[in-house]
């Protein structure tokens, strides 16, 4: 039976773009951009200088206290510049610079491999933290720190955001048909740190090949810990943490709360992948899989690349595009950020590049409200984005702070669904701050 | 405004979703057009291509009234949009046949800009404009909104079973002068006058071909009320298209129903389920429930909150259509239950996801 939750949008869903195309290497580029601010919270403190040489993977950024993640050489070769180049939200992050040169392959599937089973909790937390893992889905939070839960909250299951449901974007797909044993190993050990016993992998049902992919492994795989697929209804946001969870077990994460408060930790397919690497192999988190698509792309596809890779070099690389693109967004294209530049380098968080042309790129005025209450049936967090629009427009805020606008999940699901076009998600972004300012 | 900045290769810049639904407010407006006209159609074929004099004169003074109101102002002019044009074709649809153009002009444009721009234009009035215009009609001009029906023959309406009927010449022509609501209302006086027995005019208009001419719409009444069948298609039109939803229609019809039905059980009416029926497919009733009730800007927003519109536009009709003044009742129901569409969505709000149950 199909599991679901209340509210949400079926966006056309562009996957035919990648959905079938398996994974290949683009090639390292010449020089690598690697910001150090890639994660939610403080910005690594640089560890090399100009001049040094480093090694692939060698750690390049040291957390800087505990809501902060490594940043690690994505290729080997010599740091030539620490400074601020552009980053993503048109912003300027300190970037080490590497220009490549010398030898790959430190880390093999077939190198010796750690026999995690044999590590303590703690080890494989620590492991974790040292490999720079954050979470891959886009939020880029630190992963240690989301499987470092406070004494107090007591964790029983978790659950694995295999749902993919941004339009366009097949990586994770894509990881779950290639990789279900690794994938299936990453839990146990997701588990093992946790000290838990039981997850779920959630799957939208349009990833048919994915789920009977995982199924498949599963029957074979020897298991102590409860392992089940969850087939997801395909619907957006059905990936969004709250929704996901609601989906599955049914539990509602309190409103300004977090999943842990209902005794769940969230990881996405990717990060799970991560663990994996970085416990088994070693491999602190330099490169990752992501989705390179969009109509005007001449080699749509998913790829492995290594992080700090310039979007510009990226393109060069799998074939160039068919036109000017109008616009690049990182992501995908509900939550995903515009860019302002070619020049910007992928980082951790990214899980795909969409290329835009002109014909695709709607740029419309905005209407007035006409109650349809359509964005009202599609909130899945039950707000009234209508009512919070108009009082925003009317710089009401004393009627914005009754509307709850900070239980907002941003999945963009009004402003996508609104015939007036009013951009419903971004007022309620702007009421954020605006409080948040005046707090 | 979203906010663009171009930058070297002209990237656009904005904030997400980077995605848009197709559907629009100016395909919403000609969608509801769309399925107004299957019913408009039938009108003409109806009554003769004289009824597009109104039709057009209706939709070109709402269209013209918005433009100059709007011009006038120095605001945008904004009746591309179609929306101007719904409100002058539902206003035709509800006024006689042979109403006087000058009096449907002033209507549209009492429509416009006294129930909708003064309000503040699209989106912020809080009457469906095409309603109090009609409302505003009949309050001025009694006679010309609500005596001048389309005569009908009887054979046109009921067929054969006019041969077989117990009523007289005389007494035919009392029921077929006005629409069946004021028939129902009003001919069961006028015929014990007469010293005809009732059942005899029971027979007749519950007869099947008098059903089959309500459905049809070979009936009098407004201009775009009568045809059941030709709303129903529109109607069907418009929630494939996801342009309305159930929940006002069905809420408001059978709301009219139950009501209507317990009022003739607990009368001992003779026919209770074919009153019942006769009242469901009498008046303005689809036309209303479809149409002018699923109005956006005058409806609630929620779905319970249409449910509560409906139940609420179905009691006032029912009151009206049985004790009131008027035999029909559909077009106040809806303009009081709009008055209280802030009330309602205010006590519809619903539980913010990870609330606890208030």
């Amino acid at each position: 039976m199909l599991i679901s939750f209340k509210g949400g949008i079926h966006p056309p869903e562009n996957k035919g773009i990648t959905e079938d195309i398996a994974f290949s290497n683009l090639s390292v580029p010449h020089l690598c951009y690697i910001p150090l601010q890639q994660h939610t919270g403080k910005p690594a403190k640089p560890v090399v200088q100009i001049g040094d040489s480093v090694l692939e993977g060698q750690l390049i950024g040291e957390a800087d206290g505990f809501i902060s993640a490594n940043v690690h050489a994505s290729v080997p070769g010599k740091v030539v510049e620490i400074q601020e180049y552009p980053t993503l939200n048109s912003k300027r992050d300190l970037c080490v610079v590497i220009e490549a040169e010398g030898a790959f392959s430190t880390f093999h599937e077939n190198a010796s491999q750690i026999e995690w089973e044999k590590l303590d909790k703690d080890e494989i937390v620590n492991e974790i933290s040292n490999a720079g893992i954050v979470g891959l889905g886009g939020a880029a939070f630190p992963t240690a720190v989301k499987l470092s839960p406070p004494e107090s909250k007591r964790i029983d299951t978790l659950i694995i955001n295999g749902a993919e449901c941004e339009p366009y974007l097949t990586v994770d797909d894509m990881l779950m048909q290639t990789f279900p044993r690794e994938i299936l190993e990453g839990i146990r050990i997701t588990l093992k740190a946790l000290g838990i016993e039981r997850a779920y992998i959630g799957i939208e049902n349009n990833k048919s090949k994915a789920i009977a992919s995982i199924k498949r492994e599963l029957s074979r795989m020897p298991l102590t810990e409860t392992i089940e697929v969850s087939t997801l209804k395909t619907k957006y946001p059905q990936g969004a943490e709250k929704q996901l969870i609601y989906s599955i077990l049914k539990r509602e994460v309190p409103s300004g709360g977090l999943p842990m408060d209902t005794g769940i930790v969230v990881q996405n397919v990717g990060t799970i992948f991560a663990i994996r690497e970085a416990i088994v192999l070693k491999k602190p988190l330099f490169e990752r899989y992501i989705t390179i698509t969009g109509r005007i792309t001449n080699k749509p596809g998913n790829y492995k690349i290594r992080i700090g890779t310039r979007i510009s070099d990226l393109v060069e690389d799998c074939g160039g595009l068919k036109e000017n693109p109008a616009k690049i967004i990182m992501g995908g294209p509900m939550c995903g950020i515009s860019l302002d530049s070619m020049e910007i380098p992928v980082v951790k968080g990214t899980s795909g590049l969409l290329f835009l042309g002109r014909d695709e790129v709607a740029l419309e005025d905005y209407h007035t409200c006409i109650r349809c209450g359509k964005c009202v049936s599609a909130c899945p967090v039950n707000l009234l984005p209508n009512e919070l629009g108009t009082a925003i427009e009317k710089n009401r805020m004393d009627i914005v702070e009754e509307l709850h606008p900070f239980d907002c999940i941003m999945c963009g699901c009004c402003s996508y669904i609104c015939p007036s076009k009013r951009p419903l998600s971004h007022f309620i972004k702007l009421a954020q701050e605006k409080l948040r300012k005046r707090k | 405004m979203t906010t663009e900045k171009n930058s070297k290769p002209e990237l656009i810049l904005s904030n997400p979703p980077h995605l848009r639904t197709d559907q629009s407010l100016r395909k919403i407006m000609w969608m509801v057009v769309i399925a107004l006209l299957p019913a408009t159609a039938y009108s003409v074929y109806l009554y003769g291509l004289k009824v597009l004099f109104p039709i057009i004169t209706a939709i070109i003074a709402a269209v013209a009234a918005e433009a100059l109101y709007q011009a006038l102002m120095k605001k945008p002019v904004t009746v591309s949009d179609g929306s101007a044009v719904i409100t002058g074709l539902l206003l035709a649809m509800n006024v006689p046949p042979d109403a006087p153009i000058w009096m449907i002009a002033i209507g549209s444009a009492f429509a416009i800009i006294i129930a909708k721009q003064l309000f503040g234009g699209l989106g912020f009035n809080i009457f469906n404009p095409a309603l109090a215009a009609r409302a505003f009609l009949i309050a001025s001009w009694p006679v010309e909104m609500t005596a001048r029906w389309h005569k009908f023959s009887a054979t046109n309406v009921f067929s054969t079973d006019i041969i077989n009927s117990c009523l007289s010449q005389k007494a035919l022509e009392v029921v077929t002068q006005a629409t069946p609501l004021a028939a129902l209302k009003e001919a069961p006086a006028q015929l014990k006058e007469m010293y005809t027995p009732i059942s005899c005019f029971y027979d007749l208009i519950f007869s099947t071909t008098s059903f089959k001419s309500l459905f049809i719409g070979n009936i009098g009444g407004c201009i775009g009320e009568t045809s059941v069948l030709f709303l129903l298609i529109g109607g069907l039109f418009l929630l494939y298209k996801r342009v309305i939803t159930w929940h006002i229609p069905v809420a408001f019809i059978s709301t009219v129903a139950v009501f209507i039905c317990i009022y003739y059980l607990l009368t001992d009416f003779p026919h209770p389920l074919k009153g019942t029926l006769y009242h469901i497919l009498s008046g303005g009733l689809f036309l209303g429930a479809i149409f002018m009730a699923t109005d956006m800007v005058t409806s609630p927003v929620t779905e319970k909150g249409m449910i509560i519109f409906g139940v609420g536009c179905g009691i006032i009709t029912s009151v009206i259509r049985l004790w009131g003044g008027y035999p029909e009742g559909v077009s106040y129901s809806i303009l009081l239950m709009n008055a209280t569409v802030p009330l309602i969505d205010r006590y519809t709000k619903p539980r913010i996801f990870g609330e606890p149950e208030s």
